[in-house]
C-alpha cells in the first residue's frame, strides 16, 4: 500500500505540481534539487564554537552545566573511579545499566569492587545508566548519541541518572560536523535508528512556565569528559 | 477538534471574565517573550539565521514534490513505510487500521497538534484504543477533557492549583491520595503514572517538527523526553506529520534548530532532538519493529503557489502567540480551534474555511510583533488582511460594518467635505470635555466604551489642521 503508486499519493503530488503551476521538475531543476541534495549548503557559522579544541572543550563544558548538567574533566585511567565517586556524592546505589561498547570496556571496570555492573539495554527498574556518546557539541554543550548494539536508546531515557563518557576528542563545534562525522561512520544513504542529541536532563515548563527538571527521561545527566 | 471559532466574540468576553487564566496570561507576557529577547541577544547570527531558515523553508516548499518522494525513497530503504492522506479523514483511518494491525490497546501519544487538527483521540476512542497524552501539558488537559491553548505549551491556561486538583481528582484512584502543592511534586506524580503507560503502550505515536528528505529521518524536539519513550519502548512508532515538514538536508535541520528553540522557548537548545530513521536493526537491543510515517495533506498542497504560501514555512515555535496583545489578552481557546494566536487566525480559515473563523484575521491591532518575532519571517498581518478581504468580497462582514465602511470610503474620496467633517467631529468631542484625555462614554459609541474608554482627540485640532499650520513641513520633536 506504502510503497507502490496510489490514488492517494498521486493526488497529494499532483495536488503539489498543479499548485505550482507545473508538471514535473524539469531536468535542470531537478539536477539543481539533486546537487543540493548532494553537497549541502550550509548556513551561517556560528562563530562562538569556532575555537582552538582546548577552548572547545571548555565551552561544551560550560554550556552543560548551564543547562543543568554536571561535568567532571578526568584521564581514562581515572574514569571508573569517578563513576563510583559520583554516585557515592550523590547517595546513589552502586549500581548500573552500562551500555555493551568497545569504547566503555577500554576502561577497568574491575578496579571498582563495590560496583555492580550490568550490560545491556535500560530496563524499567535500573537507577543508573552509563553510556559513551558518539560526539559533543561545544555550541550548546549537547551529547549526541547514535543507537546500536553497543548504544540502546534506553539507557538514554529510563534511568533516573544518566552518566555520559565523552572524549574530548568527540566534541566538536557544531551539528554540521555531526552530520560529517554520521555520513562517515554510516555511510550517506544509511542512518543509525535512533540519533538522540541531549542536552542536560530531561525537562518541562508545563505547569506555570516554571523549568522542574526529570519529567520523564533521567533527573540528573553527569558528564565525564576524558582526556584523550 | 470541534471548531467554536464562529463564536469567537463569546468566547472572548467568556476568556476576559476568566481569573485563573488572566493570572496564567500575566505569567506568560513576561516569560516567553523576554527569554527569547535574550537568547536572540546572545547569539550575533541570530537574524542571518533566520533569513536562511526562510529561504530554506521557501526552497523546500517550491520543490516539495520533489523532496517528498525522495523523503519516501529513503525511508523505504531503511525498512519504513511512507502512508499518503489527502484528508484527516484518510489520516485518522489509516492509523487506526496501523493501530488495529497490532491488536493496539493503548497509544502513548507524543504531543502533536496535527493529531489535534484530525482529532486522531476521538477516532482512536471509537476504535476501543485508549491514546495516552504523555507530554506533560498534554497529560493534564486530557485528564481536564480541554483543548491545548497554546501549540507547544498546552495547559499555559492553568495554575498549578488547577492542575493540582486534577491530579488529586484522576490520581486517587490509582493510589495517590494527597493533594499535592508544590511543582515538583506534580511533575513527579505524572512521571510515575506515566511511565508505567509507556512501558505497556503497543504503538506510539509521535508528530514531527521536520522530514528530512536527505536521510529518510523524521526529526522531533522537546524537553521531556516523552517523544523519545514513545518511538522507543512500544512495538510500533508512528510518525504523523503534514507535507510541509519536509526539509532537504540535515544541515538545513541545524539551521532551524537554531531558530526554533530560542524562539519558542528561549533555550540555546531543547533537551532532545531527536531523528529517527526506519524501525529496529537486527542488532538493535530496544526499538520498535514497524515505522511508519503518514503524511497528511488536508488542503495545503492547494495552498502552495498562492499570496498565503507564506504560512506554510511556520515551524510551530509559538513565537507569534507569545508576543500578541490580543492572545495575551484571550489565551487561545477563545480562538476555538487547534492553532491558536497570529499564526492560528491565518491557518484556521484556510483549514476549516473563512465562513467559519473569518473572526480570527480580525482580531489584530495590526502591531506587527508576531512578524518581527517570527523565526522564518512570516508576514503575518499581510496574510491575516488577506484573510478580511475575502471575508468582505464573500459578504461575511457585517451589515453595519459594511455600511459603515462604505460611509468611510465615500467620504475620504471627497477631501473637502473630509476635512470639514473631522473638524466638526473634533469640536464636537471637544464640548463633551476631554480633561481626562479619554472618553468613559459617548453618544453612538457605546459598542466601543461599554468595553474600554475613547480618547479625546489631541488639543490644537485635527491632523490636517496641525499640519497646514505647520506649513506643511515635519515637525521635529
Amino acid at each position: 500500500m506504502s510503497e507502490t503508486r496510489n490514488p492517494a499519493r498521486a493526488q497529494i503530488l499532483d495536488g503539489i505540481r498543479r499548485s505550482l503551476h507545473r508538471g514535473d521538475l524539469t531536468d535542470t531543476a531537478r539536477l539543481a534539487v539533486e546537487q543540493r541534495l548532494a553537497v549541502p549548503p550550509r548556513g551561517p557559522v556560528v562563530a562562538r564554537a569556532q575555537l582552538p579544541a582546548a577552548e572547545k572543550v571548555a565551552l561544551f563544558c560550560q554550556w552543560a552545566e548551564a543547562n543543568n548538567a554536571t561535568v567532571s574533566r578526568v584521564a581514562a585511567a581515572d574514569v571508573p573511579d569517578e563513576v563510583s565517586a559520583y554516585l557515592a556524592r550523590n547517595n546513589l546505589p552502586a549500581e548500573a545499566a552500562i551500555a555493551p561498547s568497545p569504547q566503555l570496556e577500554r576502561y577497568d571496570w574491575t578496579s571498582q569492587k563495590l560496583l555492580n555492573l550490568r550490560r545491556g539495554r535500560g530496563e524499567a527498574r535500573d537507577q543508573v545508566s552509563i553510556t559513551g556518546a558518539f560526539a559533543g557539541i561545544a555550541e550548546t554543550g549537547t551529547l549526541v548519541m547514535a543507537s546500536g548494539p553497543d548504544h540502546p536508546v534506553s539507557l538514554n531515557l529510563l534511568p533516573d541518572t544518566h552518566i555520559v563518557v565523552l572524549r574530548e576528542g568527540d566534541i566538536v563545534s557544531g551539528y554540521e560536523e555531526v552530520w560529517t562525522m554520521l555520513r562517515g561512520r554510516y555511510g550517506k544513504n544509511s542512518m543509525p535508528r535512533t540519533v538522540n542529541t541531549i542536552t542536560g536532563p530531561s525537562r518541562t515548563g508545563d505547569i506555570e512556565q516554571a523549568i522542574e527538571l526529570g519529567a520523564h527521561g533521567p533527573r540528573r545527566m553527569h558528564i565525564v569528559v576524558v582526556h584523550d | 477538534m470541534q471548531s467554536t471559532a464562529h463564536d469567537f466574540k463569546d468566547n472572548v468576553g467568556t476568556a476576559l471574565a476568566d481569573p485563573n487564566l488572566q493570572d496564567s496570561l500575566a505569567k506568560l507576557k513576561v516569560g516567553f517573550s523576554e527569554r527569547r529577547r535574550q537568547a536572540a541577544e546572545r547569539l550575533p547570527e541570530f537574524e542571518a539565521l533566520r533569513d536562511c531558515a526562510r529561504d530554506i523553508k521557501n526552497h523546500a516548499l517550491a520543490n516539495l514534490d520533489f523532496y517528498l518522494e525522495e523523503f519516501e525513497r529513503k525511508v523505504i530503504a531503511l525498512g519504513g513505510h511512507v502512508h499518503w492522506a489527502p484528508t484527516a479523514d484518510d489520516a485518522r483511518r489509516i492509523i487506526g487500521d496501523l493501530c488495529k494491525s497490532v491488536g493496539a490497546r493503548t497509544v502513548a501519544k507524543s504531543k502533536s497538534m496535527v493529531a489535534e487538527e484530525i482529532a486522531l483521540n476521538e477516532h482512536l476512542e471509537a476504535l476501543g484504543i485508549a491514546p495516552i497524552e504523555t507530554d506533560l501539558g498534554e497529560y493534564i488537559i486530557q485528564l481536564r477533557h480541554e483543548p491545548p491553548s497554546h501549540i507547544i505549551a498546552p495547559a499555559v491556561h492553568l495554575t498549578k492549583d488547577q492542575v493540582a486538583d486534577t491530579f488529586f481528582e484522576h490520581h486517587a484512584p490509582l493510589g495517590f491520595t494527597k493533594r499535592l502543592t508544590e511543582r515538583n511534586d506534580l511533575v513527579a506524580e505524572a512521571r510515575h503514572v506515566l511511565r508505567q503507560k509507556f512501558l505497556d503502550a503497543d504503538v506510539g505515536l509521535t508528530g514531527a517538527n521536520f522530514l528530512v528528505a536527505e536521510t529518510g529521518s523524521s526529526m522531533l524536539v522537546t524537553n521531556e523526553g516523552n517523544a523519545d519513550l514513545s518511538n522507543t519502548l512500544p512495538k510500533m512508532h508512528i510518525v504523523l506529520a503534514s507535507i510541509e515538514k519536509v526539509i532537504p538536508t540535515l544541515e538545513d535541520a541545524a539551521v532551524l534548530l537554531r531558530v526554533l528553540a530560542r524562539s519558542a522557548t528561549g533555550q540555546e537548545s531543547s533537551a532532545y532532538t531527536t531523528l529517527n530513521t526506519g524501525p529496529k536493526r537486527a542488532d538493535d537491543l530496544d526499538g520498535p519493529s514497524a515505522y511508519h510515517v503518514v503524511l497528511l495533506d488536508n488542503g495545503r498542497s492547494s495552498v502552495l503557489g498562492t499570496k498565503m504560501q507564506d504560512m506554510l514555512r511556520c515551524i510551530r515555535c509559538g513565537a507569534c502567540m507569545n508576543h500578541c496583545p490580543v492572545y495575551g489578552a484571550i489565551g487561545g481557546h477563545a480562538y476555538g480551534w487547534v492553532y491558536p494566536g497570529p499564526i492560528g487566525a491565518v491557518l484556521t480559515p484556510q483549514l476549516i474555511g473563512v465562513e467559519e473563523a473569518g473572526d480570527l484575521p480580525n482580531a489584530s491591532t495590526f502591531c506587527g510583533r508576531c512578524e518581527s518575532v517570527c523565526p522564518v519571517r512570516i508576514p503575518l498581518p499581510g496574510l491575516m488582511r488577506h484573510w478580511r478581504e475575502r471575508e468582505f468580497e464573500r459578504h461575511l462582514t457585517p451589515r453595519a460594518v459594511r455600511q459603515g465602511l462604505a460611509l468611510w470610503s465615500w467620504l475620504v474620496r471627497r477631501p473637502k467635505l473630509y476635512r470639514w467633517a473631522t473638524q466638526m467631529a473634533n469640536r464636537l468631542l471637544s464640548m463633551f470635555g476631554r480633561a481626562e484625555g479619554r472618553y468613559r462614554s459617548l453618544p453612538l459609541a457605546g459598542g466601543w466604551t461599554r468595553f474600554r474608554d475613547f480618547p479625546a482627540p489631541p488639543a490644537g485640532g485635527t491632523f490636517h489642521a496641525q499640519w497646514a499650520r505647520h506649513g506643511g513641513a515635519r515637525v521635529r520633536p
